[in-house]
């Protein structure tokens, strides 16, 4: 497969920070790669940069052959971006919405109309077409919002955290039109601070942390960099402390790190069925019940904790 | 280009799905149009300028042929309904009555009035100028305004029948027909014969019935005043939310997701530019309409009007333009756009005619579209034609240009990218 973008050190300063510190990595033709990191990671300012929104202070990227910083018309041609925030006019409807920016990207007479209505399908919004998308709940406003970036049929897509801040369903929604997409040949830059996310999707990933790429490479390449450890995932009652809970794991024999993410306790381990007594013993010592306990395999979420010291979500 | 006018509609259709906005820029102007009207008595019945029975006081210490001709027009039966004169021989009593608020205007025509306009008996006091003094009530500038306008077209009239009847004179000099000697004589026989004509009195009835192309008399309406006035205000309040959109479209990220597209940041703010003037542009010709359909307002040749409302947008945009290129967040523009509404549409005479503010003011004023659209569209009203309309067109179309590009300068150094 040949290489649709790549990023030789790509860098962006505003002053004395430096958001992005000179990445460089290739998307291949066909794939889905992530690029998994933190809030304030970078990953935002690199799309802004890949899409010609912002020139970056040095280096350079090429997409489709042509170069993000010669000649951005062309880029912006082969590429379709699904911004992080919603950007859509709320007075307009879903159709309304479409074909204006269908008409931006040179779309025009009946193969736009035909063009907005297969889009409409695709995001499951035809029946609501004509409603305003301010009367739409949040999961199908970001379903419009990911509409507008097909419209063109971009052979490369940008999403950048397409599922943040919207309910299950509709992040289900948006994970299988991904897969769909990609089934269709369509080959995606997806954006995430969500480990499952990015281990569900994609072919490669690359983890960024501080504007710079730490790891890059399949899931199996990645975990292999922090060797055979293995995550216990403690679910806890609503009324439970889980810091409390892991502040006391992080002291027992064989827990590499005990961290809390959306009230549970994640317990990075060489052996998680070695530890597993001592962990129970520990809750009932401080009086919190576990509800169900998880053992996972070696996963992102661990390299990055390999790799920076902190867990994902920090 | 084509992307261009897809912004600048697209624009259009979202401010007219604004309730709040619209509410603004069409119901607020044309609910106090209404309510001017109301005030001043349009809408009773009175088909004139719904101001009657202007209580002047006039003091005709001439005594002679000029200062009787313009007591008899303020008392001629064209104005018998608006005016209502008394005279005095006082002038000090004059003043007071207009001081004590009894009346809106004293006129004071001074001893030898007649004379410095036409030597007679071989006096040669032609060259000592004689004012006739108009003193008036601050707390009525609409009716006070109103009879400076009929003095102002006496004196106007007076001033061409002075210079008309010089350079007849000179050319009778000139060519030999009489003698330097004979000119005194001449001018006062010239005069005599003009006066008798009637020409004086006759000629001040052209600001109160000015005549369209067509010959028919068109009467001088205080809603052609208010009408344009309060449009030209809430213009100011579209054009500034206008350009807020650009700032709050920036923060939304449409802006930013309109550079990602194929289209160039040249397109985008030109687009967002001309939604502004199509916009504003839309509010001042529906005001317009609504105001011929509901007021049976008589704006003037509509094509005429339909020049100055494009070159006043043009103005104005230009300043919301401005107003945007300053400001760093659409709150900002927000405040500074209403105060600017407001400041320009007191500048521009939107409250009170600029003839009646000091020099000053009036000079300042010039910065304003208000003020510029007002002059053109007061003379529109009072039938003017198109060709007395290149002085305000060129001004606002001048005042948009030099505002664009500054503006520009501005934008250039802005990061509309960056959210």
């Amino acid at each position: 497969m040949s290489n649709i973008l790549e990023s030789k050190n790509l860098a962006k300063s505003y002053g004395d920070f430096t958001a992005v510190k000179g990445i460089t990595f290739d998307i291949k033709e066909g794939e889905i790669f992530s690029l998994l990191g933190p809030n304030g990671a970078g990953k935002t300012t690199t799309i802004s940069m890949l899409s010609t929104l912002y020139a970056p202070t040095s280096g350079d990227a090429t997409i489709g052959g042509h170069s993000v910083t010669k000649d951005p018309m062309a880029v912006k041609r082969v590429i379709g971006v699904v911004p992080q925030d919603l950007a859509l006019y709320e007075d307009l409807t879903a159709k309304e919405n479409l074909v204006f920016w269908g008409q931006m990207y040179g779309l025009g007479g009946k193969s736009l109309n035909s063009r907005v209505d297969e889009v409409l399908e695709q995001i499951g919004l035809t029946d609501k077409a004509k409603n305003r998308v301010k009367t739409y709940s949040g999961g199908m406003k970001r379903r419009v919002n990911i509409g507008v970036g097909l419209l063109h049929k971009p052979r490369l897509l940008f999403m950048d955290e397409p599922t943040v801040g919207i309910d299950p369903q509709s992040r289900r929604a948006i994970l299988d039109t991904v897969k769909d997409l990609n089934k269709q040949g369509m080959t995606v830059l997806y954006t995430t601070h969500y480990m499952e996310e990015a281990a569900e999707l994609s072919n490669r990933v690359g983890i960024i942390d501080h504007g710079e790429l730490i790891a890059l490479g399949t899931q199996d390449e990645l975990t292999k960099q922090v060797g055979e450890t293995e995550t216990l995932t403690l679910h806890i009652g609503e009324n439970e402390d889980p810091d409390a809970l892991a502040k006391a794991l992080n002291g027992v024999e064989g827990v590499q790190k005990a961290d809390v993410t959306d009230h549970e306790v994640s317990v990075i381990t060489a052996d998680a069925k070695d530890i597993l007594a001592a962990v129970v013993s520990k809750a009932n010592e401080r009086g919190i019940k576990i509800r169900s306990i998880d053992i996972r395999e070696p996963n992102l979420e661990a390299v990055f904790l390999h790799l920076t010291g902190r867990a994902l979500r920090d | 280009m084509t992307k261009l006018l897809l912004i600048g509609f697209k624009d259009l259709k979202l401010m007219f799905r604004d309730r709040a906005a619209l509410i603004l820029i069409l119901l607020a102007p044309f609910l106090l149009t209404l309510g001017m009207g109301l005030v001043t008595g349009r809408f009773s019945g009175n088909s004139g300028s719904g101001i009657s029975d202007i209580p002047i006081v006039i003091v005709n210490l001439d005594k002679a042929s000029l200062g009787d001709a313009l007591v008899e027009v303020f008392n001629s039966d064209d104005l018998a309904e608006l005016v209502e004169p008394t005279l005095s021989d006082d002038p000090e009593a004059a003043r007071r009555l207009v001081d004590e608020d009894e009346v809106t205007a004293a006129i004071i025509i001074p001893a030898g009035f007649t004379q410095s306009v036409i030597p007679q008996n071989g006096n040669n006091a032609a060259n000592e100028e004689v004012k006739i003094e108009f003193y008036s009530n601050p707390s009525r500038p609409t009716s006070a305004g109103i009879i400076k306008a009929i003095l102002d077209g006496f004196m106007s009239r007076l001033d061409e029948m002075r210079l008309s009847g010089m350079t007849s004179i000179s050319q009778l000099i000139i060519s030999g027909r009489i003698s330097p000697q004979d000119a005194n004589r001449a001018g006062e026989e010239m005069g005599a014969r003009l006066q008798q004509a009637g020409d004086l009195s006759e000629a001040t009835a052209i600001k109160l019935n000015a005549s369209t192309s067509e010959g028919e008399a068109v009467e001088f309406d205080l809603l052609s005043y208010f009408a344009p006035s309060m449009a030209l205000m809430f213009l100011m309040y579209t054009v500034s939310y206008g350009g807020r959109s650009i700032l709050a479209e920036k923060a939304e990220g449409t802006l930013p997701r309109l550079l990602i597209s194929p289209t160039n940041s040249l397109q985008v703010l030109g687009g967002k530019v001309f939604g502004i003037f199509l916009t504003g542009a839309a509010q001042m010709l529906i005001l317009i309409g609504a105001s011929t359909l509901f007021f049976q307002l008589r704006w003037g040749d509509p094509l005429s009007v339909l020049l100055l409302v494009l070159a006043a947008v043009f103005g104005a945009t230009g300043w919301g333009m401005l107003i945007t290129a300053l400001a760093r967040t659409p709150a900002q523009i927000g405040s500074v756009g209403s105060a600017v509404m407001l400041i320009f549409a007191m500048l521009g005479g939107s409250f009170v005619s600029l003839d009646n503010l000091p020099a000053l003011v009036q000079t300042v004023g010039k910065i304003t579209p208000n003020a510029w659209a007002m002059d053109g569209f007061t003379t529109l009203a009072l039938g003017g034609p198109l060709s007395t309309l290149s002085t305000p067109l060129l001004a606002l179309l001048t005042m948009g240009i030099l505002l664009f590009l500054v503006s520009a300068l501005l934008f250039g150094k802005k990061n509309l990218a960056q959210k």
